[in-house]
């Protein structure tokens, strides 16, 4: 198999990297020394100083009394809550016109955590990032904690009082997409009682386009739903639909149903994707080709061409053979195909339709009947707002000032409004400008509903009691509109009539979903009449020569919602694995000329990998500019760069934003938007990039937790072949095992040989656990738990990393920790190169976490025992026992042990240890933040190693639940439900991650392992540490079989 | 110094050995009391009627034939219907309208019931031994390491008077061989001695210090005084009201929760004043009068009896109670898991709660109270369906390979690894 790198030293095996493989711990250690041991400056007479203090300080602390505790009891307990008891709450996650059903755990009258609903045939309980991440907002302090007006705290009566007289004049709210039927309701009363009034949509991330054209071809200005799932053969066009395209978790689902294979059926989709800079779903395609923005139009041109048989007309002849490659395959799936595209150009939109239907895609992968409610805006709709003279703006969830492009504009426009009121829940960039604040609810206290797609419905209840003075901005307007009934009894009474009762509106509450969506797809009549305006105007559009730009959004970070949002800040991005930051991706093309660095020359590559500041750049586009450090990223356009928008936020809406520094974190990347054809396009031409003097630090996660393989090309962590070698040979994967334990099982090469011809491989593997080790192999009499993920499935989205961090309260760090390799996450998702185009490799995703090794090679190393085996297969980790050796994640092959190199949590009795922390950390130790603290797990202390634990709080909670019925655990399998699902596998929505009781066969952890019994691997399983967490080697569907194969 | 070398290693011995012996004998003593707080504590005492008969002196009334009282322990029914002893049947008339004994058989064994047994002994009489909430173990333990006390002391005082000894006697065979004498030096000057010494203060200081340091934040026999005077011996005892009526949490999650005052009123909406035989003691003996005790929780329940418009549950204020039960931050503890699945008594735990006026706290919890209890208690393992799972242990109790009476022991299933109450 062929080699899998990680960083371009990996690749280039140079200097820094083979002394990187040396260090355990990458930082200098925390002593002054010079010279020798002997001679180091923490001397004998400090030694004794310090343990005098130590010894003092236990006196004293021993001779305190024992503090007296009080527990107070509910005054009247409410039936439902069982104090120490979670409930679940059923709700959505709302963000804009995007809406996610969940499940809320509330402990103790708190939301903790987020989950996925698994009742949602959109979502089936999956999640994302930013969706885990959400209950960190709640208790953000950043938000407003009563409403103001013209920033002085009054009560709800005044501003209701005063606003009576001053909504006044043409009257416009102005909202994001409003996917809620009850709240446009609530709007329309509102403009009903406001005759000069209008309710205008504005999305930050546009898609004017789809629409415009979906109007044009269809007759219907909405964004259709599409079915990856049955689609056989993918084409993106610059639209990632797995990190942030419309309705990134549905497809990330369906994609993965079509790429998930096993044994008996080895068959999978095919995808192939165009794009400008590196995504993740670039990232995740059988097969990438690379294009600049400006070459969109005659992309989709091509390919249109192509499959009508006429040959593209590009020059580039690596792209022209992959839209060839991309016809071939597009109609050779026969109808079961769809194209998707990220432009939101009308033109190009309106092609794409064409493409389409000829090949057979309206009403088998694309349904217009059932429309997608994520976004409804058209871009000119604002723009002409711009232009018109208002009286009195109201602001819900909008923030123009920041995303739209011309931010002087908006702001001069704000200006020229009398009457101006927010709804903001913070004091973002256009709410700090409105004259009257009235924050709103965040989502885990509203009440409403969510028309996600057509008649599929998804409900919100509140979880939690308003934390601060808010009110929910229906309430607001309904109140000016002088409604007799508020909000909820609107919703209830609506509902209740709909459904017949409130019984029935109370279940359907309990469920928080209502669907009457039909799963088939209907075709819609297309008019073809559009298309040749389209042809002739993208063939007329020029095809830049200079550098050009594309913005894109991170699946963390969005259009900046995640900016302020310290889980998401610190989660690495998935492509380029960089926390805390905004930067300028170019590829290693550009690298050279821009900044005269050749990662091919081992010196320069080292030197760009191992400093941590990186050159900045200054980017040019007329009269806009900035300045931004350079990250080198395979899989960008030699002559494209991209950044990502939702920095460069106001430090108003918490510190977070602000990272490490005193100003914010980034740029404004929105600036360079500009309106192109009716629609905001994110791509620029003719860019001016210069090289400056300055550097800048870029906490990179990539090469904090290498670690060396034997034949040095991974393949015994990364096994990855394609569906070509897999079925010509359906036991490469199992060869390969074999070849490398061989070794290690005490056979002679002849008794191995005949093993293999009579096919009893289990044996093989029989003899390789009980020879390969001087340790004996213990019982796992009851339960042994157990991993298994599909690499075919996993798409990198980091879902997971933040469910960890939530679930297990891992501790956030800070830039300058991270920057220190002090990272603390549980569970990292290592991204890995493939190929021999540095421009242009293929990508991997592995998440790992302790593999729960039945021969833990740290268990052995500590001292204390503080980190040893339990019955049921898990690697325990005793935080008390712990004294901070750190030989542990010396001696752990898979470098995923973490040692708290402060306190990080506050959970300290010395306030000294804290010194070094900087404000976002110190703010997730703020009273209101650690109320999202999950009580079941320690909070852990300075000095003390951490590490996944595979959940075990759940493990438990799980184990009780059986116990207290009275019958077997349940883990999945046929026909069986779920006592528990750990923190990752639950909110990973491509189902990639496999947990539960292998011991039994029939479980649904043991079938993966089963079906996929030729794809199975164990990381560095040579070793003999003995995983519990096995992979599913990645398989790429491309017709031809890699030539490197057994090079 | 050959001779210190010996001297040092035999006294180091024969405290090793005292010691030994010391400890050894409070493993059993323990062992007869925790049995008989888990298995007889709900229905006997030593000294009083309650459910069932006092036990004091259970063996002479039996005419010492422990054969017969392992039989009738472990099935009473069926040693009436086997044996005829008049006695026994008398017994079963005189209790019987409190209901029949529960069956032990296969809960425990001979060895066990002998260790119940010999606790009875030695169980020291009401009032015995000064302090009235002296614990006899305690007692015990004391008297023993006063006498080691001296036994060492005098060890001591003999060692360094043959060290005294030895030492002239050098001296004159030094003098008489004509080595010349060293100056003599006294013996709070001789090195060796205050080597000693130090040594010495050393053990003593690190034994106490060590001792200090585990005893942090125990706090056995903790009683603090609360708000309201709330007599478990009343509720609990006297009036049988069920444990789990006001702490229903142990029986749904990790909390048994303190009921709310909503729970409280539910009696007390009628039951306003104290007409119990039983009279109220604080731990100071100080009498208590009930009935204002429940003018107190009206006071928090905002409620006037006799008031004609029904009670407002809202408008009542929470109790501060002080916690006594304190666990560590860093222990996971549930009690559902040990009420419904392991099917444990509160009272193993908590001590014969139904005889408390004030709550003490009966045990220390410590993790090696608790690790104990785990390596001996059984779990529900024919019962309870969960452990199908488990045919190894299945197949071992089959074929006799594991020891049936012992059984299979939390410990056995991963009770006493880490993880269970560390995350």
């Amino acid at each position: 198999m062929s080699k899998h790198w990680q960083s371009f030293g990996e690749l280039n095996n140079t200097e820094a990297y083979q002394k990187s493989l040396q260090n355990e711990f990458k930082e200098d250690l925390p002593f002054e020394m010079d010279g020798t041991l002997l001679d180091a400056q923490t001397p004998r007479r400090d030694f004794l100083k310090y343990l005098g203090f130590t010894t003092a300080a236990a006196a004293i602390a021993a001779s305190c009394e024992v503090p007296v505790k009080k527990s107070i009891p509910f005054a009247n307990r409410p039936e439902d809550i069982v104090p120490g008891v979670a409930n679940y709450y059923a709700t959505t996650y709302v963000n804009g016109g995007e809406a996610v059903s969940i499940v809320a755990k509330v402990r103790d009258g708190r939301p903790i955590k987020i989950e996925g609903n698994d009742l949602s045939t959109i979502t089936r309980g999956g999640t994302s990032a930013r969706v885990q991440a959400s209950v960190l907002d709640l208790y953000d302090g950043a938000r407003l904690r009563f409403p103001t007006i013209g920033g002085k705290e009054v009560t709800f009566d005044a501003i209701d009082k005063e606003l009576s007289t001053a909504i006044a004049g043409s009257v416009v709210i102005l909202s994001s997409t409003v996917n809620s039927p009850s709240s446009l309701e609530v709007i329309k009363q509102f403009l009903a009682k406001y005759p000069n009034s209008k309710h205008v949509q504005y999305d930050a991330i546009s898609y004017s386009g789809i629409l415009a054209a979906n109007k044009i071809c269809y007759g219907k200005q909405v964004l259709p739903s599409y079915k990856f799932d049955t689609a056989k053969a993918i084409v993106s066009i610059g639209a990632d639909f797995l990190g942030t395209w419309i309705s990134p978790i549905e497809y990330a689902r369906q994609y993965a149903k079509g790429k998930k294979l096993s044994a008996k059926n080895p068959e999978m989709s095919r995808h192939i994707a165009f794009e400008t800079v590196a995504s993740l779903t670039g990232s995740n395609a059988d097969e990438r080709f690379l294009h600049r923005p400006s070459e969109t139009g005659a992309v989709v041109l091509g390919l249109l061409n192509a499959i009508n048989g006429t040959a593209p007309n590009i020059t580039d002849k690596k792209l022209a053979a992959g839209i060839e490659k991309a016809a071939k395959a597009l109609k050779a799936a026969n109808g079961e195909a769809l194209v998707v595209c990220g432009s939101n150009d009308v033109n190009v939109q309106v092609v794409v339709n064409a493409i389409n239907e000829a090949i057979g895609a309206n009403g088998k992968t694309i349904d217009f009947a059932t429309a997608n409610n994520t976004s409804v805006s058209l871009d000119t709709d604002f723009a002409t707002l711009l232009d018109s003279k208002v009286d009195t703006l109201i602001v819900v969830d909008s923030n123009p000032v920041y995303t739209w492009g011309d931010s002087a504009k908006v702001k001069n426009w704000l200006k020229g409004i009398a009457t101006t009121v927010s709804f903001g829940a913070k004091a973002d960039e256009t709410s700090s400008l409105c004259k009257y604040q009235i924050p709103s609810h965040h989502y885990l206290e509203s009440w409403g509903d969510a028309e996600i797609v057509t008649d599929h419905y998804s409900f919100l209840q509140p979880t939690i009691n308003p934390l601060f003075k808010t009110r929910q901005w229906q309430d607001s307007l309904l109140k000016w509109t002088g409604s007799a009934i508020d909000y909820v009894g609107t919703l209830k009474a609506s509902w209740s009539a709909k459904l017949g009762g409130e019984n029935a509106w109370d279940k359907i509450l309990q469920e928080g979903i209502w669907s009457t969506v039909a799963t088939t797809a209907t075709a819609s009549v297309f008019a073809s009449t559009g298309v040749e305006t389209a042809k002739t105007a993208l063939a007329a559009m020029p095809i830049s020569k200079g550098v050009e730009l594309q913005l894109y959004q991170k699946i963390s970070i969005g259009a900046g919602e995640g900016a302020s949002n310290p889980w998401l800040m610190e989660m690495p991005d998935p492509v380029t694995r960089a926390t805390w930051d905004n930067y300028l991706i170019v590829s290693p093309s550009k690298a050279k000329t821009l900044l005269n660095i050749d990662l091919n020359n081992n010196g320069q590559s080292d030197s760009y990998e191992v400093v941590v500041k990186k050159k900045v750049v200054e980017i040019t586009v007329g009269n806009k500019k900035a300045k931004l450090p350079v990250l080198i990223i395979p899989g960008t356009h030699p002559e494209t760069v991209g950044i990502a928008v939702g920095y460069g936020r106001t430090a108003k809406i918490g510190k977070t934003v602000n990272g490490n520094e005193e100003k914010p974190v980034g740029e404004n990347a929105f600036q360079f938007a500009t309106l192109a054809n009716g629609a905001v396009s994110f791509s620029v031409a003719d860019v001016k990039l210069s090289l400056t003097s300055e550097l800048y630090p870029v906490a990179l996660t990539q090469t904090h937790n290498i670690y060396n393989t034997d034949q040095g090309n991974r393949t015994e962590v990364m096994k990855e072949l394609t569906l070509a070698e897999l079925k010509h040979n359906p036991n490469e994967v199992l060869e390969e095992r074999m070849e490398e334990l061989k070794p290690y099982t005490g056979l002679t090469e002849k008794e191995i040989e005949e093993l293999e011809k009579e096919g009893k491989t289990e044996e093989f593997f029989d003899k390789f656990r009980h020879n390969g080790s001087i340790y004996k192999a213990y019982d796992k009499p009851g339960i042994k738990w157990g991993m298994s993920i599909d690499l075919n499935a996993c798409n990198g989205c980091g879902a997971c990393v933040v469910a960890c961090t939530a679930e297990n309260n891992v501790s956030v760090v800070g830039k300058s920790e991270v920057l220190r390799f002090h990272d603390m996450q549980w569970l990292r998702i290592d991204r890995y190169y493939s190929g021999n185009d540095l421009d242009n490799p293929s990508v991997v995703f592995q998440p790992l976490m302790c593999q729960h090794c039945d021969n833990a090679p740290c268990e052995n190393v500590c001292p204390v025992a503080a980190t040893n085996h339990s019955s049921e297969g898990l690697n325990q980790m005793t935080y008390n026992r712990c004294i901070g050796t750190r030989y542990c994640a010396n001696n752990c092959p898979y470098k995923v042990r973490r040692f708290n190199w402060a306190d990080y949590t506050g959970s300290d009795s010395f306030s000294g240890n804290q010194d070094e922390m900087n404000d976002t950390v110190l703010y997730m130790n703020e009273d209101l933040t650690r109320m999202v603290l999950n009580p079941d797990v320690t909070v852990r202390a300075r000095g003390v190693i951490e590490k996944c634990s595979f959940c075990v709080q759940r493990l438990q909670e799980g184990k009780l639940k059986a116990k207290k019925a009275s019958r077997p655990l349940e883990t999945g399998g046929e026909s069986k439900s779920w006592d528990l699902k750990v923190a990752c596998q639950q909110s990973c929505p491509t189902e990639a991650i496999v947990f539960g009781n292998v011991n039994d066969s029939k479980s649904a952890v043991s079938a993966h392992r089963e079906n996929n019994a030729n794809r199975l691997f164990y990381s560095l399983e040579q070793l003999h540490v003995m995983p519990n967490v096995s992979y599913m080697a990645k398989v790429r569907n491309i017709e031809e079989e890699k030539t490197e194969h057994k090079a | 110094m050959k001779f210190h070398q010996r001297l040092t290693k035999s006294i180091i011995t024969s405290i090793l050995f005292v010691l030994f012996v010391l400890f050894s004998n409070n493993i059993l003593a323990e062992d007869g009391k925790a049995l008989f707080m888990k298995n007889c504590a709900s229905c006997h005492a030593i000294d009083k009627e309650i459910t069932g008969p006092a036990l004091r002196d259970v063996e002479s009334r039996w005419m010492g034939k422990r054969n017969n009282l392992h039989t009738w322990i472990k099935n009473t029914g069926s040693y009436l219907k086997n044996s005829g002893d008049k006695y026994a049947l008398d017994l079963y008339d005189r209790y019987k309208a409190k209901g029949a004994m529960n069956v032990f058989e296969g809960v425990l064994d001979d060895k066990q019931i002998d260790l119940i047994l010999d606790y009875i002994k030695t169980a020291p009489l009401p009032g015995a031994g000064g302090g009235k909430d002296s614990n006899p173990i305690d007692n015990k333990e004391s008297d023993n390491s006063l006498l080691f006390g001296i036994l060492t002391l005098i060890l001591a005082v003999i060692a360094f008077t043959l060290m005294q000894v030895n030492s002239n006697l050098k001296k004159l065979s030094d003098d008489k061989e004509g080595i010349p004498a060293a100056e003599p030096i006294a013996f709070w000057k001789n090195r060796t001695y205050i080597a000693f010494g130090i040594i010495i203060l050393i053990i003593i200081g690190g034994y106490l210090t060590a001792k200090g340091a585990i005893g942090l934040g125990r706090n056995k026999g903790y009683v603090p005084s609360q708000p309201i005077f709330y007599s478990h011996k009343v509720h609990a005892g006297v009036n049988q009201v069920n444990c789990l009526y006001c702490h229903g949490g142990a029986q749904d999650g990790k909390h048994a929760n303190i009921p709310s005052v909503n729970v409280c009123m539910n009696c007390h909406l009628t039951i306003n004043e104290y007409k119990g035989k039983e009279k109220l003691y604080t731990e100071e003996g100080n009498e208590v009068d009930g009935t204002s005790q429940i003018k107190k929780l009206y006071e928090y329940a905002n409620y006037t009896p006799g008031q004609k418009e029904p009670w407002d549950a809202t408008k009542a204020k929470s109790i501060p109670w002080t916690k006594i039960h304190n666990l560590p931050d860093h222990v996971y503890f549930n009690h559902s898991q040990h009420v419904v699945a392991g099917k444990q008594q509160c009272q193993t735990c908590h001590g014969e709660i139904t005889k408390m006026d004030e709550v003490k706290q009966f045990a220390d919890l410590s993790m090696g109270w608790c690790i104990n209890c785990h390596r001996e208690t059984k779990v529900q393992f024919k019962e309870n369906g969960y452990y199908s799972i488990y045919q190894k242990y299945h197949d071992e109790l089959k074929n006799g390979k594991m020891d049936s009476t012992k059984g299979v022991t939390v410990e056995k299933i991963g009770g006493t690894e880490c993880q269970k109450c560390h995350y």
